[in-house]
């Protein structure tokens, strides 16, 4: 096992410099750059020069690469040219509102397909399994965007139920606790997007599972020891068919710390994903390249993570 | 399977049955599958909307009508009219035009990339293999959607023009998606490899191209045209969230996802909801179409994986 994680490990380094090197690739055919971005126009094209020689924007590409790669190497991704502060700083700043989203939603999308999965897997072909089946497909083919307008249209402006955007109400002083409901308040049209976004595809495999789970003898032994359905299903069934699922967790790592691009865009959610938005309008490369290869290296930890997993949950998978 | 169809002892009176193709299986067990031909109803209506529709408006996509402006839905222009005073309904064909075809277009990218590398990857086996299941590890990892804003704002910058736009897009699209299809297609030439058929085509000395194209890869077609299905769907997707953020297909030419932009605009957004609901559900309901119709081809094509 500790041979596995160690050379899968060394798999991610040659990766990772592909990546690299691709996503560096990609970002130097950008035509402009920070500074014409800013586009500034009382600034002379001497102190445009200059201010490019200090950015290091001036230098070709290749140089510019490897300045950057042995930055990064040392820990170090440079500083946001937009915020005037190291990367990291940013992403410290902003990821933790992206995580908190994230989190209660997959919290909310497990909690309801594993219900949802284990009755449609229980009543397999009832109505209700075939109207779970097409709540699964609907969600699996939700464009993010449209959804979140649609709530906000309906239930933020028409109803006035929620807030249109944002994370607290503007100029709110109130205790600690009226505060924390305030950005729950906020919080509960994006989660619910991103509930519905991420339930789909999750309550179908519980349901697979569950029916495989289902069909085995000991099940039936269970049942002709005369135990409640209830027992059955939530004690014995379910918890065998929830094992393989913890590699699913490995997943959804990107997604806990990546921030949601246009959601947040739409929710107007101070997340890491509109700061990466921004930076990309902005020509601020420092933190686009930045979080990029977070992202990349997330997912590549992520997949490593589920593989392991797999192998704790399941002793008969052998990992070599 | 076919064997079984008739009992022994009652071959001689039974009448002989042909034996049915697999193709002809699998329309079966599709045409069974409820949802699935729903779906695929859907795609056809969805499709003659698009394609054939325009024709028959009285509309004109070029001719603006002020005086007609921001109409709501009405008898004479059944979805409203926008702020130039267009058709909504026409924009919106159209618009199903674009989408459609870049999804798949995209698609149609990606499975050719895919199955290529895929088949060399699974053929070549060694360093070929390594070469090629390393860069789909690269496509793997990298985060989808931000690349595609990148390349997109690229484009805008580059001053692309907007009629050749599509092209670009369909382009990235399809490129950053092979990778998937190459692991599925590698994985099962790896295994059709070993079998007899192929010691036949080594014992006619047939050349390394028309094994791979003419004997493995055609073996491999159920399983892509599963995930090509579902590639399609992702594809209008990703197209029209781009565009919808201004930076994938852009006005004059319509999409679905640029007709959403209107949403972008508050009052428009709130008081005219007739310009952004109906491309939106246009989205969502040839998405979930496609969806289903990829389900129900996994479970006709690829038995094996049937739950």
């Amino acid at each position: 096992m500790k041979q596995y994680i160690i050379r899968r490990l060394l798999q991610i380094i040659p990766t990772m410099i592909g990546i690299s090197i691709l996503i560096f690739a990609i970002s130097a055919m950008v035509p402009g750059d920070y500074i014409t971005a800013v586009n500034n126009p009382t600034m002379s094209a001497e102190k445009a020069a200059q201010l490019r020689e200090i950015y290091g924007l001036d230098k070709p590409p290749v140089e510019r690469y490897f300045t950057w790669a042995g930055n990064m190497l040392k820990g170090n991704l440079g500083d946001s040219l937009q915020h005037k502060k190291p990367v990291t700083t940013v992403m410290g700043n902003y990821v933790w509102n992206s995580f908190f989203i994230a989190f209660f939603s997959l919290m909310f999308s497990w909690i309801i397909a594993i219900f949802a999965g284990v009755f449609s897997a229980k009543f397999q072909y009832s109505l209700l399994d075939k109207l779970i089946t097409l709540f699964v497909f609907l969600c699996m083919s939700l464009p993010s965007f449209f959804i979140g307008l649609l709530l906000i249209k309906f239930f933020a402006l028409d109803l006035g139920w929620f807030p249109v955007g944002g994370m607290t109400t503007s100029g709110m002083n109130g205790s600690t606790w009226e505060q924390l409901m305030d950005i729950a308040w906020h919080m509960i049209l994006p989660v619910t997007v991103l509930t519905m976004l991420s339930t789909g595809s999750l309550t179908r495999y519980f349901r697979t599972s569950m029916l495989e789970v289902i069909r085995q003898d000991y099940i039936r032994t269970a049942r002709a020891k005369g135990l409640k359905e209830r027992t059955v299903i939530f004690k014995h069934a379910l918890r065998n068919a929830l094992l393989p699922a913890i590699t699913l967790m490995g997943f959804e790592l990107p997604g806990l710390f990546g921030g949601a691009i246009i959601l947040e865009k739409i929710f107007i959610w101070p997340g890491v994903g509109q700061v990466y938005l921004e930076s990309i309008s902005m020509r601020d490369y420092p933190f686009m390249l930045g979080f990029t290869i977070f992202i990349s290296i997330l997912t590549l930890v992520g997949n490593l993570l589920s593989d392991v997993l797999y192998g704790v949950a399941d002793p008969r998978i052998r990992l070599k | 399977m076919s064997a079984e169809t008739a009992p022994l002892e009652t071959n001689l009176t039974a009448p002989k049955r042909q034996p049915d193709s697999p193709w002809r299986m699998a329309i079966r067990r599709f045409s069974k599958n409820r949802l699935a031909v729903i779906g695929l109803v859907i795609i056809v209506f969805m499709f003659m909307l698009c394609f054939i529709g325009p024709l028959f408006s009285p509309y004109n996509v070029l001719d603006t009508n002020v005086q007609d402006k921001n109409l709501p839905p009405s008898s004479k222009y059944w979805l409203g009219t926008d702020k130039m005073g267009r058709d909504i309904l026409l924009r919106m064909m159209l618009a199903g035009r674009i989408s459609l075809t870049v999804g798949l277009v995209a698609m149609a990218i990606a499975v050719l990339i895919g199955s290529t590398l895929g088949a060399l990857a699974g053929f070549y086996r060694r360093w070929v293999d390594t070469l090629i299941m390393r860069m789909a590890d690269i496509f793997m990892a990298l985060p989808t959607l931000p690349i595609l804003i990148i390349l997109g704002t690229i484009l805008s910058d580059l001053k692309v023009d907007p009629s050749r736009r599509i092209y670009f897009l369909m382009v990235i699209i399809g490129v950053l998606g092979w990778s998937s299809i190459s692991r599925l297609v590698r994985g099962q030439i790896l295994t059709l490899r070993e079998q007899e058929f192929m010691q036949a085509t080594e014992a006619l000395g047939l050349r390394d191209r028309r094994k791979i194209f003419r004997h493995l890869l055609p073996n491999t077609i159920p399983i892509v045209i599963v995930s090509a299905t579902l590639f399609v769907a992702g594809a209008i997707i990703s197209e029209s969230a781009l565009s919808y953020l201004g930076i994938g297909v852009v006005p004059p030419t319509p999409s679905w996802g640029n007709m959403i932009t209107a949403a972008n605009n508050l009052i428009d957004f709130r008081k005219r909801p007739w310009l952004w609901i109906p491309p939106g559900t246009c989205i969502l309901v040839t998405v979930v179409a496609i969806n289903l119709i990829g389900d129900g081809l996994r479970d006709a094509l690829d038995p094996k994986m049937k739950k």
